[in-house]
């Protein structure tokens, strides 16, 4: 069983203790944080890594985003990727959901398998990945939690719990696959992978101009601000009765 | 007009998140339409849905299991059927594949884990949806024919409404023949987990662990203090990094939102990926030897000092209070 696999990642800033905006309120600021891909999507590219290590095929990554993305695509690239292609996201304005899949979808027709995150860690849109099986026409299952050849290799096992219970589904090849942190332990970089990856061709392709549709961003902010001060119920053991006190007035006590 | 909200169930009964979807959608048209996918009894059902506001109630018969291609085509059915002016869905796993899927089907936008929609009477509704897992909020316009949205699980507080609606149940059998043999070839077969117990999303009371705990060995007594308070464990991301526990016990961004009436954070520093997770919380207890953690700041209550020490202490409180 050989498996192509291309795995859709996003250049998102790292977020650390505090968010702070662009004047403008229509981004995070970055001066002073890096870029990462979000956890779901580190392991999408270990589950591809894994797989093609198992059965053969490669490992395809793919970001629609600004050139600085190559630097996520570099750090697939080192972890076991053998392909990398950006899509050149024009003037940094966001794609929305609904573009981000067709250009995904221009792409994505070859491969037996596109992994993708659950969702991106900055806009949550979780449907980019369901989008984007509709446009190829294939199965997809979302938010899986373990992913098995099924059926001589004809189909893949993909489950995932939900509210307790244990959901599996059979998706023939080719299909599409969102995978959630948790699926594996991503490994890390090795030495050699991170100097062929610095040499490595990454592919560059225009976005395709003049998908629209999505819901259009006014501005962000944050939430209510915390709420007021904790109150300090004491310190070490001493605080015990206090902390009694404060779970019989939550009715919580045994 | 009228809006459609997806309605989920565990034991025949209403879940928290679609009472809390149920609560933005009602604001949303004149009536409000729940749609259901069950072969099974539904009277209690009704009953809650109309003190949520629900004025007619859909049942799709005949779709075994879930199978949420085969969900979103029936909605994408009955939307055109009743003339609806929004699909509305909770903003669980479930609510949001479905919705997503509706959305692919029908080309329209679709907005996740919205906690508020500002209507309009005419032009494009405002909605302000979570980004970063409610750590920002965006405000959007949504404009399309159907709304479609899911609402955010630990936002929106669930509200019956001022008045309990009539409520006219319909079985909607016309719907699920729009669903094709390519819509059902995805579907879950299910089986328990053998894990047990109340799920984390679900818990009244969640005790909280963090690096502080240092050791997989050391979650006895959290786990001992969660059953005593009729609760369960939750985890930070460290924990399950380092192995001590599974991602399925994690709190945050990347693991599971919980919406507890109190949760009892022992040893967890609190990254801004971890509030993600606890914000709905209605209270929050702290433990931590280092009283300027985040946690602790944005705790209601904070106890300074070691949880090895605090938390066998409190266990013992509680048991001779309960002789």
């Amino acid at each position: 069983m050989l498996v192509d696999i291309l795995v859709c990642v996003k250049r998102v800033p790292t977020v650390g203790g505090v968010i702070t905006l662009t004047a403008d309120r229509r981004a995070i600021d970055t001066k002073a944080s890096g870029f990462t891909i979000s956890p779901h999507e580190e392991c999408a590219v270990e589950e591809a890594v894994r797989l093609v290590e198992r059965f053969g095929g490669s490992v395809t990554v793919v970001s629609l985003g600004p050139v600085a993305a190559e630097e996520q695509l570099r750090a697939c690239l080192a972890l076991g990727a053998n392909a990398a292609v950006l899509i050149e996201e024009s003037d940094g304005l966001e794609v929305g959901p609904i573009a981000t899949a067709a250009a995904l979808a221009a792409v994505a027709s070859p491969f037996d398998l596109v992994l993708l995150g659950n969702e991106a860690s900055d806009t949550g849109d979780y449907q980019v990945g369901i989008r984007l099986a509709h446009l190829l026409g294939r199965p997809v299952a979302t938010g899986i939690k373990s992913l098995s050849p099924a059926s001589d290799g004809s189909a893949l096992s993909a489950s995932r719990t939900y509210r307790g219970v244990l959901e599996t589904f059979t998706l023939p090849l080719p299909c599409v696959v969102t995978v959630k942190e948790g699926i594996n332990l991503p490994r890390y970089p090795s030495l050699p992978g991170r100097l062929r990856a610095k040499r490595a061709p990454v592919t560059r392709l225009p976005v395709m101009p003049g998908v629209t549709g999505d819901f259009q961003m006014i501005g962000l902010r944050m939430p209510d601000a915390p709420k007021k001060q904790a109150t300090v119920l004491g310190h070490g053991a001493a605080a015990v009765p206090a902390l009694v006190a404060v779970l019989e007035e939550l009715g919580v006590t045994p | 007009m009228t809006a459609l909200c997806l309605v989920e169930t565990e034991d025949g009964a209403l879940t928290d998140a679609s009472a809390r979807a149920l609560t933005l959608a009602r604001d949303l048209d004149d009536s409000l339409g729940a749609i259901v996918f069950t072969d099974g009894i539904v009277s209690s059902l009704a009953a809650e849905l109309a003190q949520y506001g629900a004025t007619s109630l859909y049942v799709v018969p005949g779709i075994d299991g879930y199978a949420p291609q085969a969900w979103a085509r029936a909605l994408a059915e009955l939307s055109q059927h009743v003339g609806a002016s929004a699909v509305v869905a909770a903003g669980t796993e479930h609510g949001n594949e479905v919705l997503a899927h509706l959305g692919a089907i029908t080309g329209l936008p679709m907005a996740a884990n919205c906690v508020a929609v500002k209507p309009a009477s005419d032009g494009p509704l405002t909605v302000t949806r979570q980004r970063w897992a409610g750590l920002l909020l965006e405000d959007a316009e949504l404009d399309a024919p159907v709304a479609l949205l899911t609402v955010a699980t630990d936002a929106v507080a669930p509200v019956p409404a001022a008045a309990p609606a009539e409520l006219q149940a319909t079985e909607a059998t016309q719907v699920s023949q729009a669903v094709s043999a390519a819509d059902l070839v995805v579907r879950a077969h299910e089986s328990a987990t053998g894990g047990g117990g109340q799920s984390l999303s679900s818990a009244r009371v969640v005790v909280g662990g963090g690096r502080g705990v240092g050791s997989a060995e050391a979650f006895a007594p959290l786990e001992e203090l969660a059953s005593l308070l009729g609760g369960v464990v939750g985890v930070s991301r460290v924990v399950t990094s380092e192995g001590w526990r599974p991602h399925t016990m994690q709190v945050g961004q990347t693991g599971t939102k919980i919406t507890p009436d109190l949760y009892l954070a022992c040893g967890i520093s609190g990254a801004i990926q971890h509030f993600a997770g606890c914000a709905g919380a209605k209270h929050i207890i702290a433990i931590n030897t280092d009283p300027s953690a985040p946690m602790m700041t944005r705790a209601d209550y904070a106890v300074v000092g070691d949880l090895h020490e605090v938390v066998p202490a409190l266990i013992e409180a509680l048991r001779t209070r309960g002789t």
